[in-house]
This record gives C-alpha cells, sequence and structure tokens, in this order.
C-alpha cells in the first residue's frame, strides 16, 4: 500500500516538475507578452496543482495535508485571477498582441 | 541534500542581485528585489528558521514591494545615468575592499551546523533547555522573543514605531503641486480595480481569510511560526488588497488616518504598559511571571499581550505608510 502512494506521488510529482519546465522554457522562447503568460500559466495550474496533489499523498491523513489543500485552492483562486489582472493591466497599457500585428495590418485576401 | 538546495538558492541568489545591480528600469528593479526577498525566505526555511522565514517573505517579498512600486508611482521609472568613470572605479574600489573584508571575516565563522559553535555553546541551551519549564510554549522562538528577550522586541516596536512617524512626517502632508502619474496609475488610484470585475470579486472574498489567517499567526505564534510582526504585516497586505481594489479613498473611510495613528500609538503602548504592570505587581520590567498567580500563565498573557501590542503596532504603521504613499498619487 504504501508503495502504491509512494509511487503515484512520485507520478505526480515528476509530472509537475515536467509542466514547471515546460512553463519555463515557454516563457522564456514565446514570442510577446500574452503568449509569454499563456505558457507561464502551466506552472501556476498544472505545475503546482500536481506537484502539491504529491506532496499531499506524502503527507498522508495529517493537519499538513489539510493545510497543503488549503493552499491548493487558494492557488486555484489567485493565480486565474492575477494572470487576468496582469494581461487587462498590459493591455490598457497599450501593449498589443504581437502575433496579431502581421495579418491585422496586411489586406486579407 | 538540503546543503544542495542551500547552494541551489545562494547561487540564484547572487544572480538575483547582480540583476538588479544591473536592471536599468526601476520596476523591474522593484520585482527582482521581491524575488530575491522569497529565495531567501526559502533559504531561511532551509536553515530550520520558520519564523525568520516567514517575517522574510511578508515583509521583504509581500509588502516592502508594494511600498517599493507604491514610491516608483511618484517618481521616474528609469535609472538616471550621472556618474563619470573616476566616481565608478572609486566605488568599485571601496565595494572590492569592503567585500575582501567580508569574505575575510567568513574564515573565522563556524561551519554550517558545528556542534562546537558558539550559537550552540553560549545561551541557546539553557533557553532551550528553560523554557519549558518556566514559559512552556513548544516554540522558543517565541518565548526568547516575547520573554527572556522582551527589551530588544520592545526597542524593535518602537523602532517600528519611529519609522512611522518618520514616513508621516516626510510623507504625510498634503503634496505640493500636481504629480505626474500614468493614465493606468491615477485612473486606480480613483476608483480602485471597480471596473476589472474578476480581481474585485475574487479579492474581495479573499480579504476575510486573509484576515483570518493573520489573526491565526498571532495567536498561534506560541505553538508555531508567527507572532505580532508578521500578523501585521498580513492584516496591512489585506488592507492594500482593499485599497487596490475599492480606491485609496474607499480604504481611507474604512480605516482613516486617524484611526490607524492611533493604532500605532496604541500597540507600542500596549507594550511598555504591560511591562510596568509587571512592575506593579512587584516584579521586574517585562518579566510577566506576576501577571497571575500561576508563573507560566503569567508568562502566556504577557507574550499574548505584548505580542498583541507589536501586531497592532505593525498594522497602523505599516497601513500608514502604504496610504501617505498612495494618497499622494490620487490627489
Amino acid at each position: 500500500m504504501t508503495f502504491i502512494v509512494d509511487a503515484a506521488s512520485w507520478v505526480l510529482l515528476t509530472l509537475g516538475g515536467f509542466f514547471v519546465l515546460v512553463g519555463g522554457i515557454g516563457a522564456l522562447r514565446m514570442p510577446d507578452l500574452y503568449t509569454r503568460m499563456h505558457a507561464a500559466s502551466i506552472t501556476d495550474s498544472l505545475g503546482s496543482m500536481l506537484i502539491i496533489a504529491g506532496v499531499i499523498l506524502q503527507a498522508g491523513f495529517t493537519l499538513a495535508a489539510v493545510k497543503l489543500a488549503a493552499i491548493l485552492v487558494f492557488l486555484l483562486f489567485t493565480s486565474p485571477t492575477a494572470a487576468n489582472a496582469l494581461a487587462s493591466a498590459a493591455l490598457l497599457a497599450g501593449i498589443n498582441p504581437g502575433l496579431a500585428a502581421p495579418w491585422r495590418h496586411e489586406p486579407r485576401s | 541534500m538540503t546543503v544542495f538546495f542551500i547552494i541551489f538558492l545562494l547561487t540564484l541568489l547572487v544572480i538575483t542581485a547582480l540583476a538588479i545591480v544591473q536592471a536599468k528600469n526601476l520596476f523591474v528593479a522593484a520585482m527582482l528585489s521581491g524575488i530575491f526577498s522569497l529565495m531567501s525566505a526559502m533559504t531561511f526555511f532551509l536553515l530550520d528558521a520558520a519564523d525568520v522565514a516567514l517575517t522574510e517573505a511578508a515583509v521583504g517579498a509581500g509588502i516592502s514591494t508594494v511600498l517599493f512600486l507604491g514610491a516608483l508611482a511618484l517618481t521616474a521609472e528609469h535609472e538616471h545615468e550621472r556618474t563619470g568613470t573616476a566616481a565608478r572605479l572609486a566605488a568599485l574600489a571601496v565595494v572590492t575592499a569592503v567585500g575582501a573584508v567580508l569574505i575575510y571575516a567568513t574564515f573565522d565563522m563556524p561551519r554550517l551546523g558545528d556542534p562546537n559553535a558558539p550559537a550552540q555553546l553560549h545561551v541557546a541551551p539553557w533557553y532551550l533547555e528553560k523554557t519549558p519549564e518556566y514559559i512552556h510554549v513548544p516554540n522558543v522562538v517565541t518565548a526568547v522573543l516575547a520573554s527572556f528577550r522582551g527589551y530588544d522586541t520592545l526597542g524593535e516596536t518602537f523602532v517600528v514605531f519611529t519609522a512611522g512617524i518618520g514616513v508621516l512626517f516626510l510623507l504625510g502632508t498634503a503634496p505640493v503641486g500636481q504629480p505626474k502619474l500614468s493614465p493606468a496609475m491615477a485612473f486606480a488610484g480613483k476608483s480602485g480595480l471597480r471596473h476589472y470585475q474578476i480581481p474585485r470579486v475574487v479579492g474581495r472574498l479573499l480579504i476575510p481569510f486573509i484576515l483570518l489567517f493573520a489573526l491565526y499567526v498571532q495567536f498561534h505564534g506560541d505553538f508555531g511560526p508567527g507572532g505580532g510582526f508578521q500578523a501585521g504585516v498580513i492584516v496591512a497586505a489585506s488592507m492594500v488588497l482593499y485599497a487596490l481594489l475599492e480606491g485609496e479613498q474607499q480604504a481611507r473611510r474604512v480605516l482613516s488616518s486617524g484611526v490607524l495613528k492611533v493604532l500605532a500609538a496604541a500597540g507600542t503602548l500596549m507594550y511598555g504598559f504591560t511591562g510596568v504592570a509587571c512592575m506593579l505587581l512587584g516584579g521586574k520590567f517585562l518579566d510577566y511571571s506576576v501577571l497571575s498567580s500561576d508563573p507560566v500563565a503569567g508568562q502566556h498573557l504577557g507574550i499574548m499581550l505584548i505580542e498583541a501590542g507589536v501586531g497592532t503596532t505593525v498594522t497602523g504603521v505599516l497601513i500608514s505608510v502604504f496610504h501617505s504613499f498612495a494618497a499622494r498619487g490620487t490627489k
């Protein structure tokens, strides 16, 4: 039983780490602010959720698991909100999506 | 394994520090200093200093960054290059000399976790041994901070209070002339994020929980990491969030600057009067054992009172400081 829980937890942790890595690469490689945010949001959503789920499995039925679950809920609320606030602030500051620029100026046939 | 993590974090700290020096955009520098604080907090946590880590995360990464941004909103966003080559070389020489002296001084320091280090031999064993007997709280840090070293913490509370007075003297008056502001800042200052529904709804949902967490940190300090300083910062953070969502003026209506000044002074006075009460009851200044018939219960009561005083002062001072920055932007 412990082995199964450990294995599941390690799978979750590794997957979470993988998504954090993907998010990091995306944040570096994507061409403009909005696509970078899109990549970085994977770190917030999938990455942190999988990692916290993995750590909860390690903690078992303890108070620590409840606290981790509270952090998970907090992140679920705050990180999309922060991303939304950042994107709308960027739009208000006049940053246009870079990928939108080429086809906007070209006459479409 | 822990050592590996610490080395990794320290390397990142050095990289971040270099990036802060390199950054010409002050907004970027403020954000990087927040990241720097967060990583120092992680390092402190790895070194088993959970209380310090919590303080660093709340103060350094949280409220300082907000205050930096508040100050930046009133000044230019970019650094001006004014120094010549000679000044630069002189600065480099000073930095190199001081750095060399500091590195030389580290050779005299004991290794990490050395059992023969003065920190392990001098007073720490006594505190660890006597805390269960005299004070009986699980978190020895709180016992040391609030009771054994109550004078130091009283001094720190006065420092916070004095700093608050200083900022209010400098920035608390009405600004002269019209400050230049970006349209977004001026807009956010007047009405907050009223037109952004999503942050507003989620923020309003979170504020009660943030306050609840602050109370937990305040009163759970005897048992786990936490205490007045951290709790005060968290309350201030919730108020900053409220000011961002509803606008600076509405936040002032909820907690007016008069109330905040009273809070800042009341907390400090509460700390001092707890000490005086100990003297009136026949003990020494800040010797809480006489506050109750049972010395241990008296210690608990005293620690709770002075932690509440610290929390009140920190809350009052930090929100006042935030308002004195933010209000200059909106007038």
